[in-house]
């Protein structure tokens, strides 16, 4: 089971947290701190797994951002590696070669792809083609929404 | 006024087909991006939260508004910060009927709040009531809280609304249910024993998603319960034949490999069922050996299910060819660049060995690589490897070396579980008695607040009571040689406590035992062990009694003690401490200094620890003593059971425990499951206890769950609804007792017999490998002696048995001088074969030489990099990112996808799973000469986001290149 999943750049700055184990918001931080400074100082030749107290880390970096994933010590590794590059690819299909950037501004749409490829810390669905349809329904849902909203009538009765 | 006008501004960036939030946002993100420490965040940040606090509470706020505002919430929390006090508004969020404000809200509530949190149960409703809905998205979305929301409390209130999910026609929202039933079962298995049949039945949905999905729960039961659900072997072997045959859509497909996740997940669940069953495992042989054949193994998915494969032979019961195949897979990882797939290899060799030890002989010299690798990760593996195959000839060198690695990290958890090995591997294959106790000063020393008290207390024994069977010069020999080693160590600073306590037991014991130290001398050393800084007082405790015994061992010998100045200020100081157990211990030394010798040698009588002492539990030796305490008026002592008043005592304390638990009840029977649509009734029902509309029909098996021994009054109510539940379903009675077959039927006895036929076989394999590899041998003569050496030493053993006691009297304490005649002996005996052992990791050693070329390549631009961003005061990544990237964006998809594609060259394709991985570190070189010919829009893509955040006013200013990269890149 994975237990949580996290998104750190480079500079160790948070881009996406998502923890599927109760863990308090002070374990939280101590946990993300304690990762990154394992994580980051690692050279580039090493393996993407890190020991880490009693669990096991993987990870995998794409440009200057590092996914993360913490699973339990019988998992296997490199199919856990190939969750975060099948999620990675869900985002590159998304929103069109994806970026840092384009998480730091949406990181409520990464969220929501995320539900969708994981879901109680396993993978709930291995084909891209299902996850892109449904969260493209929900969009759909959400622009004509959003039209409803930029009416002038709905406007005035939210003013009011 | 000004609200229109925010929401104006809020329209036109969303006509501009910006992000979609205010601008306000947008700085927000962009000032936390500029942040130059972690302070200056934390400032932004509690601004943030501040102006949300105050305006979240603000009446009338619009929902759209509100929708941003929790998002920014989400944000703050993410970031680390306490975003609590709009909990509540996010809870209100997900009443609302707009998908998109419903999806914001259940998002939120997702991620704010743990399953015990309080707000829980206001959410409670509103998943039951979208559960229902029509739209399958907004059921979904719910499907999706229940997952993370619902606790073991509130399961009772939304599980007949998911089983009934598990029949909806969308694939999406079946998927999700099952998973949430997963969940379910994750959190109370009894909640969902009797709907075992459910997830048998979707594993026939049509929807390879949806089978993929009930796998998850059906590993769990079969976790728990592997012999009620042998029956299914054949089905999951056809699965996973089909899914192997690429029966299922394309969509599945992964990296041109056919549904990997779905075969992981059955080869695991198949080890399981496999696991010491002879029958079932032959049903599974064909496929297994059919996904060696086919597996891909120059992409890493590939490989993984390759992995997951070895694990899976290594489990079941086993097969010659396909250990066979498993082996030569294991060594292909071994022999691998990537440090990914030799940690697998040396994790897969360690499953292998179980089955046949004499596979790990021709990878020796790997796995001393990796022992010897600088990452950390491979080398605490390969500890781990060593301990599964530590032997009594091997465990001097592979405790040294564990010793030596224990020292030098700071990991504190990895410490305890590397001395905790240690100890086990000194316990059980000690070569001798002397080097036992010089290992375990070793553990204690590094590691010594670390390791359990027991560990402590047996080693104590130990030197107590000797092995047990040497006689009684060597066991004195073996105390002396303690009481050396212990005044020796004694001399340097910050001992731990633990082992602090045992030399001063020792000491005290044994320390003026064979006549060579002086008592002044030891007491004198004792004392100054308590003056140490950190002394506590469990350690001044076994001080003071050592110096007790010390002195009563002179005194009982006739020898007058001289009060040490040190020793006298000791007791001086011990006898006005807090701690009365000091107190004490400082008055019996005093007392005992002033008696004579005869009654100090029945006080105090020499080696007592080794005495067995007989409890007498009924206090016999008091009769008398009673008997006239009785006669002189006393009452007599009644039994603890006999008392009336403590019967009282305990009928309250249930009677309140009653109370609770009833009141438990009614908020259960609230929620009872029903399993059928028929049966909803309407659900605001008042809280009266549903159980007793229906009589309890018959308290079938399920009563007896350990719901059961927890809350009685509820077992009640649960079991009427397991009742109800049975009759509905007849389905259900089948598949539904978990319990009675026995444990493990055939067990894994079995696995060590067919060992012979492996060894031939691996054998077999290796000569073959040997041979192609001579050449490359002889070109490499020189490959270090050294770790041949270390190599005869680790796995010579299992060659070498009959030499096992020869070398163990003169064995030197320390691990690593590792006794030279043994490496020697086992090359004089076998000259060929040792030479052969270092024949098959030659090409590791060729290619340790070789990565350093490309890795400079690798670290260059790297370099480059840090050049760019290192001197200017802390790289902010938005800006960095938007001014370059604009305009020479290369298109690094296509150089990653390039890498991607299965390379001809096998040695390419080795790599290739490292190059993909570490491509960013390339790109920044080889991107910019990688002509787009894949993913053409991709360049304009960049530049039309450079725009947008321009728009935005998300101005760059730094110049950290990498931030707008694809990440793909």
């Amino acid at each position: 089971m994975i237990h949580f999943v996290i998104l750190i750049s480079r500079q160790g700055k948070v881009r996406l947290t998502k923890w599927y184990s109760p863990y308090q918001q002070k374990e939280r931080s101590t946990v993300i701190r304690e990762l990154s400074g394992l994580i980051l100082s690692r050279g580039p030749k090493l393996c993407n797994f890190v020991e880490w107290k009693g669990y096991k880390v993987v990870y995998r970096r794409y440009a200057s951002l590092y996914f993360c994933m913490c699973i339990d010590p019988d998992d296997n590794e490199l199919e856990i590696l190939e969750i975060i590059h099948h999620f990675v690819e869900i985002l590159d299909r998304y929103f069109g070669s994806v970026c840092e950037l384009d998480l730091i501004f949406n990181f409520h749409k990464a969220y929501y792809i995320l539900d969708e490829i994981l879901i109680a810390g396993e993978l709930q669905e291995s084909s891209k083609k299902a996850v892109a349809r449904l969260i493209a329904a929900q969009d759909s849902l959400v622009e004509t929404a959003k039209e409803e909203a930029g009416s002038i009538s709905n406007m005035i009765s939210q003013a009011i | 006024m000004e609200q229109l006008k925010t929401i104006g501004r809020e329209l036109a960036i969303g006509s501009h087909g910006g992000w979609g939030q205010s601008k306000e946002f947008l700085d927000l993100v962009k000032s936390i991006g500029e942040a130059r420490s972690k302070a200056e965040e934390d400032r932004i940040i509690l601004r943030e939260v501040e102006s949300l606090r105050r305006r979240i509470a603000e009446p009338d706020v619009p929902r759209r508004k509100m929708k941003e505002y929790i998002i920014r919430l989400v944000y703050a929390e993410m970031l680390g910060h306490d975003a609590s006090f709009g909990y509540i508004h996010a809870v209100k969020m997900t009443h609302d009927d707009a998908l998109p404000l419903k999806r914001t809200g259940y998002l939120a509530v997702t991620l704010f709040l743990s399953e015990d949190h309080d707000l829980i149960i206001l959410i409670v409703n509103t998943i039951q009531k979208d559960l229902r809905s029509d739209n399958y998205l907004v059921v979904c979305a719910a499907l999706a809280a229940v997952c993370k929301l619902i606790n073991e409390e509130t399961i009772p209130a939304v599980l007949p609304q998911v089983v009934d999910l598990l029949a909806h026609p969308k694939e999406a929202v079946r998927k999700k249910a099952v998973m949430a039933l997963h969940r379910f079962y994750q959190r109370s298995p009894a909640s969902v024993s009797h709907l075992v049949s459910n997830f048998r039945k979707r594993l026939c949905d049509n929807d390879p998603g949806v089978m993929g999905a009930t796998l998850c729960p059906l590993f769990d039961l079969i976790c728990a319960d592997v012999n009620s659900y042998k029956d299914l072997v054949i089905s999951f072997v056809g699965i996973l034949k089909q899914v192997a045959e690429r029966r299922l859509p394309k969509t599945y497909d992964y990296h041109q490999m056919a549904a990997p996740f779905i075969q992981i997940k059955l080869l695991k669940i198949l080890a399981l069922l496999g696991s010491g069953d002879k029958q079932a495992s032959g049903h599974m042989y064909n496929v297994l050996g059919d996904i060696f054949r086919k597996c891909e193994q120059s992409s890493n998915i590939g490989n993984a299910v390759l992995y997951e494969s070895i694990c899976c032979v290594s489990s079941i019961h086993p097969n010659a060819k396909l250990l066979e195949a498993a082996a030569e897979a294991t060594s292909k990882f071994l022999k691998s660049d990537s440090h990914n797939l030799k940690y697998m290899g040396v994790d897969a060799l360690g499953r292998l060995i179980r089955i046949n030890p004499d596979i790990a002989e021709e990878h020796q010299l790997a796995v001393i690589d990796c022992l010897e690798d600088p990452d950390d990760t491979l080398k605490r593996k390969t500890f781990e490897l060593l301990y599964k195959m530590t032997k009594s000839t091997n465990v001097e060198v592979i405790v040294g070396r564990m010793i030596e690695y224990m020292i030098n990290i700071s990991d504190n958890h990895y410490k305890t579980e590397i001395a905790s090995r240690c100890v086990e591997l000194a316990e059980q294959f000690a070569p001798t008695n002397e080097w036992f106790i010089q290992t375990m000063n070793k553990v204690f020393e590094h590691a010594g607040d670390l390791v359990n008290v027991r560990v402590a207390h047996n080693l104590m024994r130990l030197i107590a009571e000797g092995f047990g069977e040497d006689d009684e010069g060597a066991e004195s020999k073996l105390r002396s040689s303690a009481v050396d080693s212990y005044l020796r160590i004694l001399g340097e600073p910050k001992l731990p406590s633990l082992f602090l306590q045992v030399i001063c037991w020792v000491l005290g014991e044994y320390g003026t035992a064979d006549g060579k130290y002086p008592a002044a001398y030891i007491i004198g050393k004792l004392c100054d062990v308590t003056e140490a800084l950190l002394c506590d007082d469990t350690v001044k405790a076994y001080a003071i009694s050592a110096i007790l015994k010390i002195c009563a061992f002179e005194i009982a010998e006739g020898r007058k003690v001289e009060m040490l100045p040190e020793c006298q200020s000791l007791i001086d100081e011990l006898s006005t401490s807090h701690s009365t157990d000091l107190q004490q211990r400082a008055y019996e030394l005093q007392a005992l200094l002033c008696l004579e010798s005869q009654a100090v040698e029945s006080v105090m009588p020499l080696d007592a620890s080794c005495e067995d002492i007989e409890i007498d539990k009924n206090l016999t030796f008091l009769k008398d003593f009673v008997q006239q305490s009785i006669e002189n008026g006393a009452t007599p002592y009644i039994p603890e059971s006999e008392r009336s008043g403590m019967s009282n005592v305990s009928n309250f304390k249930s009677q309140y425990q009653h109370e609770a638990s009833s009141h438990m009840l009614r908020f259960e029977a609230y929620e009872l499951p029903r399993p059928s649509p028929a049966h909803v009734i309407p659900h605001v029902s008042v809280p009266t206890p549903i159980a007793d509309l229906f009589p309890v029909p018959e308290t079938t098996c399920n009563s007896e769950t350990s719901q059961a021994s927890k809350l009685p009054s509820v077992a009640g109510a649960s079991s009427a609804a397991h009742g109800i539940k049975l009759h509905l379903d007849g389905v259900q009675r089948r598949w539904g007792r978990p319990t009675y077959s026995s444990s493990s039927g055939p067990s894994s006895t079995t696995s060590t017999e067919k060992t012979t036929n492996g060894v031939t076989h691996i054998d077999g394999v290796g000569s073959q490998s040997r041979d192609k590899l001579n050449e490359s041998r002889r070109q490499q003569p020189e490959v270090s002696a050294e770790k041949q050496k270390l190599a005869a030493s680790l796995f010579g053993g299992s060659a070498g048995k009959t030499e096992k006691k020869a070398t163990s009297t003169q064995r030197a304490p320390k691990g690593n001088t590792r006794n030279a005649e043994r490496p020697g002996a086992a090359r004089s005996r076998s000259p060929e074969t040792s030479k052969e052992k270092a024949a098959p990791s030659v090409p590791d050693l060729l290619d340790l030489g070789e990565p350093n070329p490309t890795s400079t390549t690798i670290v260059d631009p790297f370099k480059q990099l840090e050049g760019l961003v290192g001197p200017a005061p802390m790289p902010s990544p938005l800006d960095n990112s938007v001014k370059t990237s604009g305009f020479e964006t290369p298109d690094l998809m296509a150089a990653a996808y390039t890498d991607l594609l299965p390379s001809g060259s096998s040695s390419g394709s080795l790599s290739s799973t490292t190059t993909d991985m570490y491509s960013v570190d390339k790109t920044s070189n080889t991107a910019t000469s990688v002509p787009s010919i894949k993913k053409g829009p991709f360049p304009q893509d960049s530049l039309r986001k450079d725009a947008r955040a321009r728009q935005l006013g998300v101005t760059p200013t730094g110049n950290n290149p990498n931030l707008f990269k694809d990440l793909l890149g």
